[in-house]
């Protein structure tokens, strides 16, 4: 076997290196805006699934238009605030920050003449971040639907919150209970759920640690919106044919 | 070496590409690569997608190793071939994330863990260092395709068993359900890949003598 100098490793490993650095970059920096729009695409169907509209990567934008009226983000105290673009609010931020600083967005869409109230979640999983969004009917208590995504979790267990199948079980299920106070939806062992219940979604067998995941996620970011939920409500009687409900929240 | 003359597809590169099918299969006969093994077989789709990417990473450094094979020095080889590994994923990770987008997130980290599959590297220590590209090609395609046709078997009983669905369409009528038949759950959990590996091996020990060792 031939026998390489010092010098000779050393270059040639530096070569290498830089050569591979060159290629990495330059096919980050040139497929970067081929990503972005991907990912923004996927935003957008990911927010149409939640209010059960199918979309494709072609027309998910122009569905956007079409079905979600507005955005905007609140704070805790329930208060819009419009300066704020809410598609392109980090919910990992915002849970960070203590809760009187959070900048919360909503989505408003309308379908079946009726508003639907589409709100982020954002929670972990066992592998990594889970998120999704669950859209409220404008009783704020009645799941019209529910999308969720992982970055990392087991494919065939918990990687399954992101099928249809799992997230139709959420359908009709209820947040708030009789007496109007916020309860969340539980994710109860496999099977398990009370088909009676409104509050009970049959967590995914195998993927425990996922399903209490979705659990707590629906819980820390939902109770976030309880008065916003409460104001809207209040303002309910008043504004029931106007489209524009942000005055009277105000 | 006097491959020169030597036609793209003769019998001795033909059996590169064939070997790894069955003989040298690099789960059940080197036993390679269990752990991916494991891992993506919950499912058909996914294994498969994973089957093609290792495909092409597997191919693609091969050649590379070939073509360097003159230059590398013995004593950083094993970084080399990290180095080519690693950038060669990421670089299919980068591309599949910008236009087969929906593909991607299916992999998620499974791309990642490409980078760890001893196959990869077991190949191109032991070929593509003293062989010819075109060898070490058709040994790349070869090798990740014994290790595709593992990983799409036993995917297709944990899928069939574990959750009554190929290629996520069901498969087992509802009626056979209402007569008491049940998913079996241990299928999707890892411990039964193993078993579905181990019974593949024993199959092909029992019809192929030659791979059965004497101790």
């Amino acid at each position: 076997m031939r026998s390489y100098s010092n010098t000779y490793i050393f270059i040639f490993s530096s070569i290498m290196v830089i050569i591979v650095a060159a290629l990495l970059s330059v096919a980050a920096i040139t497929l970067q805006p081929y990503q972005k729009k991907n990912i923004e695409i996927n935003k957008k169907q990911n927010i149409l699934t939640s209010i059960n509209i199918e979309s494709t990567a072609k027309n998910a934008e122009a569905l956007y238009e079409e079905y979600i009226l507005e955005s905007y983000t609140i704070n805790y105290k329930g208060e819009i605030n419009k300066t704020v673009d809410a598609f392109t609010v980090d919910m990992k931020k915002e849970l960070a920050k203590q809760i009187e600083e959070r900048n919360l967005p909503v989505f408003v869409s309308s379908l079946e003449e009726t508003k639907q109230y589409i709100i982020p979640v954002y929670g972990k999983g066992l592998w990594g971040p889970i998120w999704g969004y669950v859209s409220l009917k404008d009783d704020l208590s009645t799941i019209f639907g529910a999308n969720f995504s992982h970055k990392a979790e087991t494919p065939g267990l918990g990687a399954e919150i992101d099928t249809k199948d799992f997230q139709l079980r959420f359908l009709g299920k209820e947040i708030l209970d009789k007496q109007g106070q916020f309860v969340s939806i539980s994710i109860v062992k496999g099977g398990t759920a009370d088909p009676n219940s409104k509050y009970e979604v049959d967590g995914i067998s195998g993927g425990t640690i996922t399903s209490n995941g979705v659990d707590d996620m629906l819980k820390d970011c939902l109770s976030s919106y309880e008065s916003y939920f409460k104001n809207i409500k209040q303002a309910m009687p008043e504004i029931d044919i106007e489209k524009n409900l942000n005055n009277d929240v105000n | 070496m006097n491959a020169e003359k030597e036609p793209l597809f003769s019998s001795k590169n033909l059996k590169l590409l064939t070997e790894p099918l069955n003989d040298s299969n690099p789960i059940t006969v080197q036993v390679l690569g269990v752990c991916s093994a494991l891992a993506v077989t919950v499912k058909l789709k996914p294994a498969f997608v994973m089957a093609l990417s290792v495909m092409v990473v597997m191919a693609v450094s091969n050649v590379v190793i070939s073509l360097l094979r003159k230059t590398v020095p013995p004593r950083i080889r094993i970084i080399v071939q990290l180095v080519v590994i690693a950038a060669m994923v990421i670089l299919v990770d980068q591309v599949l994330k910008a236009f087969v987008f929906d593909i991607s997130k299916q992999l998620s980290v499974f791309v990642g863990l490409i980078i760890t599959n001893c196959i990869i590297m077991g190949r191109l220590e032991a070929f593509a260092l003293s062989n010819k590209p075109w060898q070490s090609f058709l040994d790349g395609i070869g090798n990740a395709a014994g290790y595709g046709v593992i990983l799409l078997i036993v995917a297709f009983f944990r899928e069939l068993l574990g959750s009554g669905t190929i290629w996520g369409y069901k498969v087992i009528p509802e009626s056979v359900y209402d007569f008491g038949y049940e998913n079996n759950g241990l299928m999707i959990l890892p411990p039964m890949a193993l078993i579905v590996v181990g019974a593949i091996i024993w199959i092909q020990r029992a019809k192929n003598k030659k791979l059965v060792e004497s101790n």
